[in-house]
Formats: C-alpha cells, structure tokens, sequence
C-alpha cells in the first residue's frame, strides 16, 4: 500500500503541485481589482437566474406548476454554467499559457484541468446558493442527496473531456472558439434546462416524443441526474424513469465514457506538439 | 549546510578529471526539424484549401543535425553559438520542452530549465507568491520552497519588499528576485540561457561570486548556454560551439573560444564582401556609414589572421579613393570593444600618416601587439586634410566606420582576460618605506 501511495507521489507529485500553483493564481487574478471581488462569482449565476425566471417562469409561463420550480431552474442553470465556462476556459488555457508550456516542461494538461477546477469552485459556490434557496422552499431532501457527487463527477468528466478535445484543437485552429460558441448555443437549447420537459411533452404533437432523447445527451442526463436526486425527485424526469430499454438507458455513459478515452487520447497524442506548434 | 560542508572536502570538477565522473546530461545523435508555414493564414479554411490542392503549408527546415554530447557531473558546461544557430532548440529539447525527431536525450537526477528569467511570473500577485509560483513551476513542493525563501530573498537583497505586488517593482527588481529564485534553486542540473547580463554592477558580482562557488562543488552540473565568450571563460570547464546546427567544436574552453571567435570574425568579413558586392552591382552612389562623395572608399582590412597572440605584429591595409588634393592625413583609433575606449590613437595630423598621393591607393601598416591582454579591437581610420593657418588640428573627411573598420582579437594563453595591459610589459613592484619616501621627495 504504501509503496504504491509513493509511486503515485512520484508520478503525480510535480502535477499536484503545478496544479496547485496555477488554480491558487488563478482564483486570485479572476476578481483582482473589481469592488465586489469574491462575491461576484455569486452574484453571477444569481443575476442571471433572476432574468431566466423572469422571462421563462413568469412571462411565458413555462414552469410545470411546481412550488420548486424556481430551484430547479437555477440548479440547471448553475451546472451548465459549470460546463460552458470549463469548456470555454479550458479551450483557450493552452494557448493562452504559451508562453509558461514553450518555457518550462510540465504536463502541459495541467492546464486544462486548472482550468476545470477552477470553475468546480464556482460551482462549490454556486451549489451553496442553491442550497440557501431549496432550504427557503422548503424542499424535502431524500437519500438520493448522496448520488449527486457522482453526478457531479460525470458533469465534470464530460466538461474535462470536451475541454482537451478543443483545446488540441485550438491550438491549431483559432476557428474553434467561434464553432464552439455556436455549438454551445445549440446544446443549451436542446437540453430542458431553461424549459421543463414536460412543458414540450404535454403540448403533444410528434415532436413531443422526440423531445424525450433530448435526454440522451449525457450532458442533460447528468444535470437532470442532479437536479432529480437533489430537489424534485417527483417532478424531475430522468432517463433512468423515461425510458425502458437497457440500451438506450445506457447510450449517454457509453458517450461519456467514450467522450473521455477520445479527450485523453487526441490531447495526448499532440501535446508534445504544442510548444513547438503555438 | 551539512551537505554543502561536505561537497567542499570533496574534488571540484575539472577539465582533467571530469572523465571520472558519471554522465548527468546524455545527448546521442539528435536531429531536430521544424515546420515553417508557406501560408499565410492559419485556419480552417486555409487548412481545407491545402488538404484540396494537396500543398502541405509548409516547409521542413532542419536545425539540429546528429548533436551528440555528454556532460558529467559537477561541470560547468558551455554552449556557445551565433544567434539562429540552434542553441536555444538544443537547450529547449535538453529541457523536455521540444521533442527531438531523432536521437534521445536522457537527464539523471532533477534538470531545472531557466530559458527565460522569472516563467510564470504574475504583476498581481506580491514577490512572496510569485516566488511561490515560479518554485512551483520549477518542480518544487511548498517545503521546498520554504527552505530555499530566505536564502532567494537574501541573495535578490529585496527583503523589504517581498509583499509588494510585482507591478510596483522596477524592472531592475523583478529581474533580481527571478535570477535568485534561478540559482538558489536546488537543482541537480541548472540550464541557464544567456541571463548573466542582469542587474548593477554590485549584483553582477555576487553572480560572479556565486557562479565561481558552483563551479567549485561537484554535485551541481550547470549547463550555461550564451553568446558572450567571456562568460565562457570566465565559469566553464568545458565548453561547446555549435554552428548552423551541428556541433563546431566541443572540448577545453579556449578551443572553443578560438573557434567561436573567428567564426564570428569571419561571418562579419563575408557579410562585408556581400554588401560591398551588392553595392556595385547596383551601380548606386550610396555611401556607406561615414563616407561621401569626396572620398567614396575608406577601407581599414586586416593582412594578418584575425586572431593574434601578443607577440605577433599585427599588419593591416587601409584602402582610399580621395581625389581632391595631394596634402592629406590618415589618423587611426584602435578601438577596445569589449573594455570599452580608446586605447591608441595616432593623432590628427601625424607625420607619419600624412600621404601626397592623391586617386585610389592602398596604404600598409604595422602595429606591436605584446602591451595588451586578450581582447577584441577595431581599428578606425577617418581621412583628414590640412586647416590653413591651424597648425593644431585637421579637417575630417571622412570616416570608416562599421564594415570598412577592421576588427581583430588577442587571444594568448599567457594573458589574462581582465585588464588591457599585460603583466609582462606592466608591473607593480614592492619597496621599502625608505625608498617610497625618497623616492617621493625627488620627484
């Protein structure tokens, strides 16, 4: 046990402590000289919840009629966030630490992985402020509270995953942030984050049963995971509840289990490339 | 300091007994080549383009070719170069940040990479983080760093400042706090690309200090890669000359300083004969630096090799085209490049340098060596005539300068490096305190 405790000391070691160094600066220089400082990364998630629920719940009325609608709706909102900035940061980190990875050799994925736990804190801060709000619509927690850390943890990967995918991208092609802010878009459409599924389903139609593989894309799945085994598990659909068969059930951890050997795969291949190529 | 008590009981590491050492740094027949876009544009639609037309975009260009060397344990290892001749890509793929296309480099024991003074460093955060950071960095863990902090913020002499954001240090500072964290680092091999030229003249001489102390102890290998000879001489034990990416010349560091020298000597002589080339071919009356239309050619050139030792004679030629009289002056300034000053001048108006020979003619000269130490110096010639009624000083006409100044260097075993003078034609001698006092009351 503990020589195996040292071998990963070894290998890791240097990681942990780059790892280390780059997410304590960048937390530092991400508020620097801004008035609010800290709070913002708050007051973000939260100014923009409060359009969504405007617009969304109360304008057009696409809430489901649940009293924890609200929750729901900045639970989703928090964890894409967690998602788009991973993916956003992430993309550009290789690139914009070029001029650190042409100077000093390190495992230039560092990088992107500071990157990811950087906007894992905000989502730590982001999960508290949801937490205060379901606490104030008396939501009732159930045992399933303790599978959100794996729901959690497969957000993360699929983010992480998408994140090296681009960046080895970007690195070669500037285009890829443009393609990804498209993409972004049409992800954030086609997931019921901001509309409840429901809202689609009951309006009928023969769209209305295609709307279901929206569930399908991992990323809904894990966010509609979390948002099930943390708030509503009544009202909340998941595909472990929508569909039947194995093999479609199982479609969106085959994604994300093949998202990661793909990320890891292609960003390993070219990173010895990087410093040279930049 | 146990360790450090001990290293010093032990033999320094010299160019005769290096042999006996294990090899650190293993370089075996590394090529290297890099992709140097034809293209413009970088992108999608570019590379689409490409892939269609089936160009590749680019060209292979070749900057290593078969490097191979060895370095052990506790020397002081020069690599020297012209600029554009591979030596920052060979300190590049020795410090794992290229890959080598061919051959392999193999490091024992903890290599710490200096390419460029201060990585990472951030003006927003105080000089404590950043030393944290660049540590960091660097490879090492917090405990580390804590051992080293003191010692970094002793030797960069910024202990009043060290919670100070970066932004508000002077650049002198920043360079100091990020060369102390580069030297203090406990590394077992330090790779240093050309960053001995920081800070006041104080600071340069606790580096000189301290580079001297390292080169004493065994244990640490230091890898000094740079342009500037002198450094060479001054630290290493052996050193390395690389050209055009291939290795010139490897072994004691006087060799290597005798080829790096005339090759530089020599590359300045080509690009000279290039540029005069060009200039006729293009038949255009364009003067060089110093030169006009009264007197088109002004040409100081060396007879004798480039490299001299000081008890050969040193001859050169001076070339002129001038045409207006038949009463005119050379006078000639031997320049010291690297001490700076001039050392020797003939004078304005001196007798043996007046010429009654107007048109295009060549001159002859001779100069003794055997005052100086070593050194590199440049003759310049201007061409002078006569001020009616003033006996003291003449007219400049013109003046070689740059390519048409001719430069050479000293380079003598016996000699030293410091001080222009000799100790062979120069001394200080020792006396009584009787002869010191008559000796003053004479005078």
């Amino acid at each position: 046990m503990k020589t195996l405790a040292q071998r990963l000391k070894n290998r890791y070691g240097y990681a942990m402590t780059v790892l280390r160094g780059l997410v304590k600066t960048d937390f530092k220089m991400r508020y620097q000289g801004s008035f609010l400082g800290v709070a913002w990364s708050v007051l973000k998630p939260l100014m923009l919840f409060c359009v969504m629920y405007l617009v969304f719940a109360k304008f057009l009325r696409m809430d489901d009629g649940t009293p924890t609608f609200p929750v729901v709706l900045l639970l989703g909102i928090s964890s894409w966030q967690f998602v788009t900035e991973t993916v956003g940061i992430g993309l550009r980190s290789i690139v914009d630490r070029g001029d650190l990875l042409r100077k000093v050799h390190f495992p230039n994925y560092i990088v992107v992985v500071s990157a990811s736990v950087g906007s894992l804190i905000s989502l730590g801060i982001n999960y508290v402020v949801v937490l205060v709000f379901a606490l104030f619509s008396h939501v009732q927690f159930t045992w399933r509270v303790l599978l959100v850390p794996i729901n959690v943890a497969e957000l993360y990967i699929i983010a992480l995953s998408m994140a090296l995918i681009l960046a080895t991208c970007y690195v070669y092609f500037r285009d890829v942030a443009h393609i990804w802010e498209v993409l972004q878009q049409i992800i954030f459409y086609a997931m019921p984050i901001i509309y409840p599924l429901s809202y689609v389903i009951d309006k009928g139609g023969t769209l209305a049963q295609l709307a279901k593989l929206e569930l399908l894309n991992p990323i809904a799945q894990a966010i509609q995971d979390i948002r099930h085994n943390l708030i509503a598990p009544e009202t909340q659909p998941t595909i472990w509840n929508t569909f039947d068969s194995w093999w479609l059930k199982s479609i969106p951890l085959v994604l994300t289990a093949l998202l990661l050997w793909f990320g890891i795969y292609i960003f390993r291949r070219n990173s010895r490339k990087f410093a040279e190529v930049m | 300091m146990s360790e450090a008590g001990e290293s010093q009981e032990l033999e320094s590491v010299t160019i005769d007994n290096y042999e006996s050492q294990p090899v650190v740094l293993d370089v075996e027949h590394v090529d290297k080549w890099f992709k140097l876009p034809t293209e413009q544009a970088t992108g999608l639609k570019q590379a689409f383009i490409n892939w269609t037309k089936g160009i590749k975009g680019y060209k292979q260009q070749q900057v290593l070719k078969d490097v191979s060397f060895q370095v052990h344990r506790g020397e002081f290892f020069g690599i020297v170069g012209r600029n554009g001749g591979g030596k920052s890509t060979l300190l590049k793929i020795i410090s794992q940040i290229y890959y080598p296309n061919r051959g392999s480099v193999n490091v024992s024991g903890k290599l710490v990479p200096f390419i460029e003074l201060g990585v990472g460093f951030n003006p927003e955060l105080t000089g404590r983080e950043n030393v944290y950071l660049n540590g960091a960095l660097l490879g090492f863990t917090r405990e580390q760093v804590d051992d080293m902090y003191d010692e970094i913020v002793e030797f960069a002499e910024l202990e009043d400042f060290m919670d100070q954001k970066l932004k508000n240090y002077s650049s002198g500072m920043q360079v100091r706090l990020a060369f102390s964290v580069a030297i203090k680092a406990q590394g077992d091999i330090l790779v240093l690309d050309e960053v001995l030229a920081v800070g006041d003249e104080a600071f340069q001489r606790k580096c000189d200090d301290y580079f001297a102390k390292i080169r004493q102890d065994p244990t640490k290998t230091v890898i000094l890669v740079t342009h500037d000879m002198n450094a060479i001489k001054r630290y290493c034990t052996r050193a390395m000359f690389i050209q055009d990416g291939e290795v010139t010349a490897i072994g004691d560091r006087e060799t290597v300083a005798e080829s790096y020298t005339l090759a530089n000597l020599e590359a300045e002589r080509k690009e000279e004969k290039l540029k005069a080339e060009r200039a006729r071919k293009s038949g255009q009356k364009v003067y060089p630096n110093g030169l006009n239309e009264r007197c088109p050619v002004l040409r100081t050139y060396a007879i004798s090799p480039l490299v001299m030792t000081s008890d050969q004679i040193f001859r050169f030629a001076v070339e002129y085209e001038f045409n207006e009289t038949d009463d005119f002056y050379l006078a000639i300034a031997l320049h010291d490049i690297r001490r700076g000053g001039i050392t020797f001048d003939t004078g304005a108006h001196n007798p043996k340098l007046h010429l009654t020979k107007k048109g295009h003619h060549t001159v002859y000269f001779e100069m003794p060596l055997h005052l100086f130490n070593n050194g590199e110096f440049r003759l310049f010639t201007s061409l002078r005539t006569p001020i009616p009624g003033n006996t003291d000083t003449t007219d400049m006409v013109a003046v070689a300068l740059d390519d048409n100044a001719c430069t050479f260097a000293i380079r003598d075993p016996r000699n030293m490096d410091y001080a222009l003078i000799n100790t062979r034609v120069m001394s200080i001698e020792p006396i009584s305190k009787e002869d010191a006092e008559r000796g003053a009351a004479q005078q």
